[in-house]
C-alpha cells in the first residue's frame, strides 16, 4: 500500500467519485499545430544528427560516384545538366524517401506510434515535423553534390540558389511519399523494400539521360515526383534559363508534396488507432 | 473515475504462410468490467499473455474494443478515443519513439506535445529529471542507457505535463531498487498533491502487494478477482507456503518425501507446496531430520502471497508471476 491513504486526498477524492457522465471532466488543451510541429522537427533533426550522419555521407558519395562514372558516357550539354541535377536530387531521395519510409515502417511495427498517439498532438505535426527534418537533413549532401557536379562537368554555378526551392519542394514530395509508404506497408520489411525501390527508381529515371530511354521508362519518369525537381534544377544550368518552366516544374513538386503529405497524414491516423 | 464495462477484444486468427505458422484467434480481453476510483493506485496483475497490455491499450484509445464501454472522467473513450490523450499519460511497454533522443530532449518534446509551451515544458522537464535523479545523465541518448535507466527516462517523459490519470505498463521492469523507489515516490507525491490516479500493469507480486491500493487479477483475458491485496490474501489465509530446494535431486527413497511429490509444483530443484499449517509443520519436521535433511539445500516457510491467490483462484500459468 502507498504511504498516502486514499481518503485524505485533496477534494475528498473517493467521496466525489462516481458522478458519472453528468459532469464530464474538463479536457487538457490540445497541442497546437505549429508549436508541436516545431517540437517534432527539432527532436527528429537531433535524432538524424546522431544516427544518420554516416548515411548522409553514403548518399553523397554515391551521387558523386555516379557523376564520375557518367563523365565518360555523356558528352556535356543537356545530358551533363541532367546528370548533375539528377545526382543532387538523388541525395534528397535517399534520405527523404528511403530513410523516412524505413523510419515510419519500423516505428509502426515496434509500437512507437503509441507514444505519439497518446499525446494530444495533431497528426499533421508528427508527419510534417519528421518529413521536414529529414528533408533539411539532406541540404549539405545535396549542395556538396551539386557543387562537385558543376566542377566535374564545367557547369555554371550562377543559379545554384535554385536549390533553396528545389530541396524543400522535392523534399516535401519525396518525404511525403516515403512517410506514406512506411505507414501503409503491412510489414516493416515491405516499408524498407518500397523505400529502396523508390530510391532506385529515382536513380535510374532521374540520373540517366531520358532521351536514350524507351517510351515506357519515359512514362514512368513522368510519374515520379523527383523528376520535376531534377528538371527544374537542370533547366537552371542553361545559358538563359526559362524561369517559367522552372516554376512550372517546381509547382508540380509542390502539388505532389501537398498530396503525398496529406496521404501520409491520413495513413498516420489510420496506423495510430487499430 | 474510470469505469469499464464488458470490454471484449479478440485478435483474429492468422492463416499460416510459408515459414510462418498459423495462429488461432485469441480472446485477449474477455468481458472485463472494472471501476477505478480517483486517487487510487489500481493494479492489473497477471502472467505473460494474460491480456494486461491489450486491456490498457483499449483504455488509452489505442485500440478499438470489439464490444463494451470505457468511461474515463465522464468521457466515452470508445466513441472518442482521441480524448484519452487529453486525460491521461501513458507509458507503453515499448518505447522506440524516444530511443534516439537524449533524456532531456525526450522529456521536453513529450511535454510540448502534451500541449505545454516551451518555457513551461523546460521547467517541468528540469524538475522531473531532478526528482527522478536523472539530471547527471540528462544529455545522454536514451538508446545508450542501461535497461533500467531507459525505463526511468521514459517514465520521466510521462510525468512532464500533468494528467489526472497515469497508465503505466510495467514501468519498473529492469529497474534496481533505487530507481523503483524514485518511481513510487514520484507517484505518491502526485497522488498526495494532485489526487492523481494510477493504473499499473505488473506481473510482480511483491510490487503489487506493496504499492497497490486495489488489484484486479487477470487470467486469459478474464478478471478472476478484484480486491485490496490483503482482502485477496484472506481468501487463502488458511494456507502456508513451503519451498524446498534440494541439493541435487529429491530423496524419493524417503517415503514421506515421495508422498509429497504429487502435491508439489516442481521447478528445477525447487518444490513449492501449499499446505495447512499443521501439515506444513509436519513436513518441516520430516525434511529437517534424518535422510531427507542430507539432500536438502534450503527451505522457506511463508504466509501466502498474491501468487498463491492467483493459483488458488484457478490461474492457469503455474510459473507466470515473479517474486522480486
Ligand atoms: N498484435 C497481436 N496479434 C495477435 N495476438 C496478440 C497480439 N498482441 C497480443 N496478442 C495475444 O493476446 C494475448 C494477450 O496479450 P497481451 O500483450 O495483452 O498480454 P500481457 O498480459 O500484456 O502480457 P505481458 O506480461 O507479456 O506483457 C496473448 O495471448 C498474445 O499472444
Ligand atoms: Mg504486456
Amino acid at each position: 500500500m502507498s504511504v498516502v491513504p486514499a481518503d485524505v486526498l485533496p477534494g475528498g477524492a473517493l467521496a466525489v467519485e462516481e458522478q458519472g457522465a453528468v459532469g464530464a471532466a474538463e479536457l487538457a488543451p490540445k497541442a497546437r499545430l505549429w508549436p508541436s510541429l516545431v517540437a517534432v522537427y527539432r527532436a527528429q533533426l537531433s535524432r538524424a544528427r546522431v544516427a544518420r550522419i554516416p548515411l548522409l555521407f553514403v548518399a553523397t558519395f554515391q551521387s558523386i560516384g555516379i557523376m564520375i562514372l557518367m563523365r565518360g558516357v555523356v558528352d556535356g550539354g543537356g545530358e551533363a545538366r541532367a546528370v548533375v541535377a539528377g545526382s543532387a536530387v538523388l541525395v534528397v531521395a535517399f534520405v527523404a524517401l528511403n530513410l523516412l519510409a524505413q523510419y515510419f515502417g519500423q516505428l509502426r511495427a515496434s509500437g512507437g506510434l503509441d507514444h505519439y498517439a497518446t499525446l494530444p498532438v495533431p497528426p499533421a505535426a508528427v508527419v510534417l515535423g519528421a518529413a521536414g527534418a529529414y528533408a533539411s537533413f539532406t541540404v549539405p549532401g545535396t549542395v556538396v553534390t551539386a557543387v562537385t557536379g558543376c566542377l566535374l562537368f564545367g557547369l555554371p554555378m550562377t543559379h545554384l540558389w535554385v536549390l533553396v526551392a528545389v530541396i524543400p519542394l522535392a523534399g516535401a514530395a519525396l518525404a511525403g511519399l516515403g512517410a506514406a509508404l512506411g505507414l501503409l506497408a503491412p510489414r516493416p520489411e515491405f516499408a524498407t523494400l518500397l523505400g529502396q525501390l523508390g530510391m532506385s527508381a529515382a536513380l535510374l529515371l532521374g540520373v540517366l539521360p531520358a532521351e536514350r530511354m524507351p517510351e515506357v521508362v519515359r512514362l514512368a519518369r513522368d510519374l515520379l515526383p523527383s523528376t520535376y525537381g531534377v528538371e527544374a534544377f537542370a533547366r537552371s544550368f542553361g545559358d538563359r534559363p526559362d524561369w517559367a518552366f522552372v516554376l512550372g516544374d517546381l509547382a508540380v513538386c509542390a502539388v505532389v508534396g501537398v498530396i503525398s503529405l496529406a496521404v501520409a497524414t491520413w495513413a498516420y491516423r489510420r496506423a495510430a488507432v487499430r | 473515475m474510470c469505469a469499464v464495462r464488458g470490454l471484449t477484444k479478440t485478435y483474429p486468427a492468422v492463416r499460416g504462410r510459408r515459414g510462418v505458422p498459423a495462429t488461432p484467434e485469441v480472446r485477449a480481453t474477455d468481458d472485463v468490467s472494472l471501476d477505478i476510483r480517483r486517487g487510487e493506485i489500481f493494479g492489473l496483475l497477471g502472467p505473460n499473455g494474460a491480456g494486461k497490455s491489450t486491456l490498457v491499450r483499449q483504455l488509452t484509445g489505442l485500440m478499438r474494443p470489439d464490444g463494451g464501454s470505457v468511461q474515463i472522467l465522464g468521457h466515452d473513450i470508445v466513441r472518442h478515443p482521441e480524448r484519452a490523450a487529453r486525460i491521461l499519460a501513458y507509458l507503453g511497454q515499448e518505447s522506440s519513439a524516444l530511443d534516439e533522443l537524449t533524456v532531456s530532449l525526450a522529456a521536453e518534446t513529450t511535454g510540448r506535445l502534451r500541449g505545454l509551451e516551451v518555457r513551461r515544458a523546460r521547467a517541468e522537464r528540469d524538475a522531473v529529471l531532478e526528482e527522478l535523479g536523472l539530471t547527471p545523465i540528462a544529455s545522454r541518448p536514451i538508446k545508450k542507457l542501461s535497461g533500467g535507466q531507459r525505463r526511468l527516462a521514459c517514465f520521466a517523459a510521462v510525468l512532464v505535463g500533468e494528467r489526472p490519470l497515469l497508465v503505466l505498463d510495467e514501468p519498473t521492469t529492469g529497474m534496481d531498487p533505487v530507481a523503483r523507489r524514485a518511481v513510487w515516490a514520484a507517484v505518491d507525491r502526485r497522488r498526495a498533491e494532485l489526487g492523481t490516479t494510477v493504473l499499473l500493469v505488473t506481473h510482480n507480486v511483491i510490487e503489487a502487494e506493496t504499492v497497490l491500493d486495489r488489484v484486479a487479477v487477470l487470467d486469459r483475458g478474464r478478471v478472476i478477482a478484484c480486491d485490496t491485496p490483503s482482502g485477496l490474501k484472506e481468501k487463502v489465509a488458511g494456507e502456508v507456503r513451503v519451498d524446498l530446494v534440494w541439493r541435487e535431486t529429491a530423496p524419493l527413497n524417503v517415503p514421506e518425501v515421495a508422498a509429497l511429490r504429487d502435491r508439489a509444483a516442481e521447478s528445477g530443484r525447487r518444490w513449492t507446496l501449499r499446505l495447512a499449517p499443521e501439515e506444513a509443520r509436519a513436513v518441516v519436521a520430516t525434511v529437517t531430520g534424518g535422510a531427507a535433511f542430507a539432500a536438502l539445500d534450503d527451505f522457506t516457510l511463508a504466509t501466502p502471497s498474491l501468487e498463491d491467490v492467483y493459483l488458488a483462484l484457478g490461474g492457469a500459468a503455474r510459473q507466470g508471476l515473479v517474486r522480486a
